[in-house]
């Protein structure tokens, strides 16, 4: 196939705090074998030619696995493809002379930074109220030392396949981040090591969520659509189990 | 250690106590559709000692009226949140929307709640006053008076701009029941993959035969005066 001429129409802004707007550029000689991200490289490097400013976007593994690249691509958080992050998406998915409109995820929570890059460290302080296991580390014991139910092991593993990417919240109608969090819960409320914290990590965790300003839960399963991982809106019903548990039971 | 920071008007349990009180209210209305079916008889006599049944409840009914007026305040007031939290949450919209499709559950029901909620309480303040606190007419059955809120209905129904709004505000309620019942055992965290797609299908029948139960009566009335 003939490489593609595409029209992009991109949200540029400076900074967290200026205004931002579309700007729109044309890309040529893009081949269907390039990733999205490949694509805005070309893209960038014209830029680079002419002296103007490049487009700002999070990457990092460009395979799938750390989470870090984004952009909603025609209203869909990592694009049309399902089950695969904006670096796994491929040019051979669109046409020559479509128009591809290119935007940052839109969350208070997750302020624009410059262009198309936000800041997700909101995730990061949920993380910390309670998205881990206190174990003291010692000698590295027997992978099998502990007994594990095959659904439970499959179904945590499910779970800690999220990548943090932020889709979920970039997807969801009301910018709810109940997706992401339920995850990281699901995972360790399913495992032995996550016994001990169980109902305070569920607590902290949607205390955290809430304070962050993300939206509410309408049950809209768009998360589950979208997200590179595939996550199962079933870990919303278990964080929502695990909640009522702690508000019942508390510690 | 200090005490778990969980709160009844956290995102979870809002969305419970929404669930909660939308499933009491989907019951309430259930009783509600199968005591009005009595006036698909034209059995005027038979309707108005049905519903003598409740006026002669004294203050117990009063009990039963605040217990709904309850429901609908922490349904209605929860749904507001989440609405204007919304509204918060994403202060910058999109230029570009689409439906992800697969396994999301978002329609043109889910995503306008709000909208036929609002439409459903401005209905309901209508419904009340134009017929509980309507024209108070009486009957003599049995040799014992009572209210003849059978002949106030017809009335009623004999209107078509009454009869029109109805059928419409019950067409939006059955939009509002199709995404809220399935919503409700998610927002209860009482869904399995497993169960999903079964309780939205009963979800999409209750809609149906809620929504289609109430309109037909008027609408029945209407065309056999
Ligand atoms: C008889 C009347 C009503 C019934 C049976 C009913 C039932 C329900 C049910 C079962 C849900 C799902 C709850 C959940 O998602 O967990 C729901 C959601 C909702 N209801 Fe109602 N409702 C009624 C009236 C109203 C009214 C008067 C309002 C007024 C504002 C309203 C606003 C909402 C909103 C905004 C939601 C969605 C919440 C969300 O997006 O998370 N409802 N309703
Ligand atoms: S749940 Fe999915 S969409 Fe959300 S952060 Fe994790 S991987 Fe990304
Ligand atoms: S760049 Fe790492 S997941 Fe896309």
């Amino acid at each position: 196939m003939a490489d593609m001429t595409l029209t992009l129409k991109i949200w540029r802004q400076k900074d967290r705090k200026s205004p931002g707007k579309f700007v729109t550029y044309t890309v040529e000689n893009v081949s269907e074998h390039m990733s999205f991200l490949e694509m805005m490289d070309v893209l960038n490097e014209q830029l680079i030619k002419k002296g103007e400013d490049v487009v700002e976007f999070d990457n990092d593994c460009r395979e799938g696995i750390c989470g870090m690249c984004s952009l909603v691509i025609n209203g869909r958080p990592h694009g049309q493809e399902h089950g695969t992050a904006t670096c796994q998406l491929h040019m051979r998915k669109f046409k020559d002379g479509d128009i591809i409109v290119v935007e940052p995820w839109r969350a208070a929570a997750f302020p624009v930074l410059k262009d198309l890059a936000v800041d997700r460290t909101a995730f990061d302080r949920i993380m910390a109220a309670g998205g881990y296991t206190s174990i003291n580390v010692g000698g590295a014991q027997d992978a099998n030392a502990i007994p594990i139910a095959k659904r439970a092991s499959d179904e945590a593993m499910d779970a800690a396949s999220c990548i943090g990417c932020g889709a979920c919240v970039a997807a969801c109608p009301n910018a709810s981040a109940s997706l992401f969090v339920a995850a990281k819960i699901s995972q360790l409320a399913l495992l032995p090591q996550g016994q001990i914290e169980r109902r305070r990590r569920a607590a902290n965790m949607v205390a955290q969520m809430d304070k962050e300003g993300f939206g509410d839960c309408s049950n809209h399963a768009e998360c589950e659509a979208v997200c590179p991982k595939e996550i199962s809106i079933t870990h919303i019903a278990r964080m929502k189990r695990e909640y009522f548990k702690a508000m019942a039971l508390g510690e | 250690m200090p005490a778990l920071p969980t709160s009844l008007w956290s995102s979870v349990a809002r969305k419970a106590l929404m669930a909660l009180t939308g499933l009491a209210l989907i019951g309430f209305l259930a009783v509600h559709l199968l005591g009005n079916l009595i006036l698909l008889t034209g059995n005027a006599d038979a309707f108005n000692l049905y519903s003598n049944i409740y006026a002669s409840m004294g203050s117990f009914l009063y009990v039963i009226e605040a217990g709904l007026v309850a429901f609908f305040l922490i349904h209605i007031v929860s749904g507001v949140t989440v609405a204007l939290g919304k509204m918060k949450a994403r202060p910058v919209s999109y230029e570009k929307t689409a439906n992800a499709g697969g396994p999301s559950r978002k329609t043109i029901s889910s995503t306008t709640m709000i909208y036929t909620g609002i439409i459903v309480l401005a209905f309901l303040v209508f419904h009340v006053t134009t017929l509980k606190y309507g024209a108070h007419y009486e009957t003599t059955i049995h040799g014992e008076k009572m209210r003849d809120l059978h002949k106030l209905i017809i009335e009623n129904f004999a209107q078509p701009g009454i009869v029109v709004t109805y059928v419409l505000t019950m067409l939006l309620l059955g939009f509002h029941l199709r995404h809220g019942f399935w919503s409700a055992f998610q927002s209860l965290g009482a869904l399995q993959p497993r169960l999903s797609g079964l309780i939205y299908t009963i979800g999409v029948l209750i809609a149906i035969i809620l929504a289609v139960g109430f309109l037909f009566i008027p609408l029945w009335i209407f065309l056999t005066a």
